[in-house]
């Protein structure tokens, strides 16, 4: 006898709660479930080190969807529950309790976890990552005025949580192993920019700062010591160095994994029944002759959901999007646009010592690539449309903010 | 709650009753009507909440801010009437609200 058609989604997160909305919005009239490690119904991790931190968004606003949205699109969430392996030959899936569980089609949307440090002392009670709902809470219970916070890396997520800590009277020093913050993800405008901002807002910033250990005190992290040895005390420590794919189910399952499962622009593995999507996966970017890069961000999430549930149900693919993402900080919006892989020259436009500009970053073609927006939301807006023509422009144009970014865009 | 009307570009209606201080885009998003994508979930960053006012009821959903009004001229398929439907709250005076949403948000 056939079963009914199903999809399972292996992850409940931002990918994998989209998926289920688009497999409906598309028309899927099969069964969908969504199986989910965590306790909650998907939300939204962006405001973990924004406003929920800060304590100023209430649980609902975390919320992918409110709580009757799952039942009433007839989508069977299974939270608290793992998936714990695949049988591709029976397509069938395992989960934590033993069961199991047969699927048309499945989804991995497992997404990452933050890269553990490995030093002596990185399991100490107080040494604390942000990744997760539960992780934001033991943050946020870390961050009274007048304590001190040692944040162990100098990414988006390390200077966001710098910001708000901030707003919560903690006293905050940044630890970064390269010359400047956020220097994997950014160009060195922007970073020069932030590390000046953070220090106003009376951040300390150490560069060039290997971890030796975590120091501790009545068997509780009290300070990092740095491989040059000195020593900063803390009553806290974050690690915010990066983040791995959750890829360890489909490497068990023989699925091609390279730092990301790979995957192509339908978000198909290179097995026909099983997608992947989100922060576990490896993707092609069209705009960039198809380079395979793994990115980290909501828009992913949400283009790679679509990719799948409309390659699932038999719909076009959705136009390929240039990738982009936001970060607050204190009052800075900022927004990035495009990979600047192979950049030249870089142009700033507009004025940083007013806080708001944008860098533009072009190859030798003169090919606008990327961007970073600060307090610039216009800037960000056309410059998102000249990365996705592929647009070529002289930097001295880009840079004369008298000249209008519109009449470039063509 | 007050009722508003959301047409897709292909012309589909939705109808749907939205609680009182929820955001327009919320209403859409939260009822699965599809042509609204809200990549950042209300934050006012992404201008994938893009929708066309029904030039009846422009005026009685308030004047967008600085940021917004930034944000969504710049969208490809800016028109006059178009807001960021994360940034209308419904109220009582938007009852009847009918909003359109462009072909594509990005
Ligand atoms: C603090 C923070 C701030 C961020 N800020 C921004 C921002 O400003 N802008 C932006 O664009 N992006 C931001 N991001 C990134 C963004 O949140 C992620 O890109 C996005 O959540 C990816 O979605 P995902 O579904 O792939 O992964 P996740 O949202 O991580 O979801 C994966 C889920 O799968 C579950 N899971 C894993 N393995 C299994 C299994 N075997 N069985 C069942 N469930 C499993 C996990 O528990 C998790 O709930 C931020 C991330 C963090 C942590
Ligand atoms: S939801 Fe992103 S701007 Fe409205």
């Amino acid at each position: 006898m056939s079963q009914p058609p199903r999809i399972i989604i292996a992850g409940a997160g931002h990918a994998g709660g989209s998926a289920a909305a688009f497999l409906r919005q598309y028309g899927w009239k099969g069964e969908i479930v969504l199986v989910g490690e965590e306790p909650l119904p998907p939300y939204q991790r962006p405001p973990l080190s924004k406003a929920w931190l800060k304590g100023e968004a209430k649980a609902e606003n975390l919320a992918l969807r409110p709580p009757h949205f799952y039942e009433k699109q007839a989508i069977t969430l299974r939270l608290g529950t793992r998936v714990t392996g695949i049988d591709r030959a029976a397509r069938q899936v395992r989960l934590g309790d033993g069961s199991t569980l047969d699927y048309t089609a499945l989804i991995l949307a497992t997404g990452a976890h933050a890269r553990p440090l490995t030093v002596p002392g990185h399991d100490l009670p107080g040494v604390l990552a942000l990744r997760n709902a539960a992780d934001a809470d033991a943050l946020q219970a870390a961050l009274r005025p007048g304590q001190r916070l040692a944040i162990i890396g100098g990414g988006y997520i390390g200077l966001e949580v710098a910001a708000s800590a901030r707003a919560l009277g903690a006293d905050v020093t940044v630890i970064e192993r390269e010359a400047r913050v956020l220097a994997r993800v950014a160009g060195p405008e922007l970073s020069g920019f932030l590390a000046a901002a953070h220090a106003a807002h009376g951040v300390r910033i150490v560069c060039d700062a290997g971890v030796a250990e975590i120091l501790a005190q009545d068997g509780r992290a009290a300070g990092v010591r740095l491989t040059d040895g000195a020593a900063i005390a803390a009553d806290a420590v974050l690690v915010g160095v990066g983040a791995l794919p959750n890829e360890a189910l489909a490497h068990a399952a023989g699925l091609p994994c390279h730092n990301g499962i790979l995957v192509d622009l339908e978000a198909r593995t290179e097995d026909a029944a099983i997608f992947a999507i989100g922060d576990c996966t490896r993707r092609p970017l069209p705009h960039y002759d198809h380079r395979r890069h793994r990115l980290e961000s909501v828009p992913n999430a949400i283009e790679q959901a679509k990719q799948a549930a409309a390659a699932i149900c038999g719909r076009p693919a959705p136009v390929p999007e240039i990738p982009w993402f936001w970060s607050d900080q204190y009052d800075l919006r900022l927004q990035m646009a495009g990979l600047a892989f192979d950049t030249a020259v870089s142009v700033v436009r507009g004025d940083p010592r007013a806080g708001s500009f944008c860098v533009f970053h072009l190859d030798v073609h003169d090919r606008v690539l990327a961007l970073e927006a600060v307090n610039a939301p216009a800037d960000f807006m056309a410059g998102r449309q000249l990365v996705a023509k592929g647009a070529r422009i002289a930097p001295g144009a880009l840079g004369d903010s008298g000249i209008d970014l519109k009449s470039l865009t063509g | 709650m007050p009722l508003i009307t959301y047409i897709e570009h292909n012309g589909r209606e939705h109808k749907v009753e939205v609680p009182l201080g929820h955001s327009v885009m919320q209403g859409a998003v939260d009822n699965a009507i599809p042509g609204i994508d809200a990549d950042c979930g209300g934050e006012c960053a992404c201008a994938t909440c893009h929708v066309f006012v029904d030039p009846a009821w422009l005026g009685r959903t308030g004047t967008p801010d600085a940021q917004e009004k930034s944000m969504v001229s710049f969208a490809s398929t800016a028109q006059a009437n178009s807001r960021l439907a994360c940034q209308i709250q419904v109220t009582a005076a938007l009852d009847g609200l009918v909003v359109r949403m462009p072909e594509a948000q990005h």
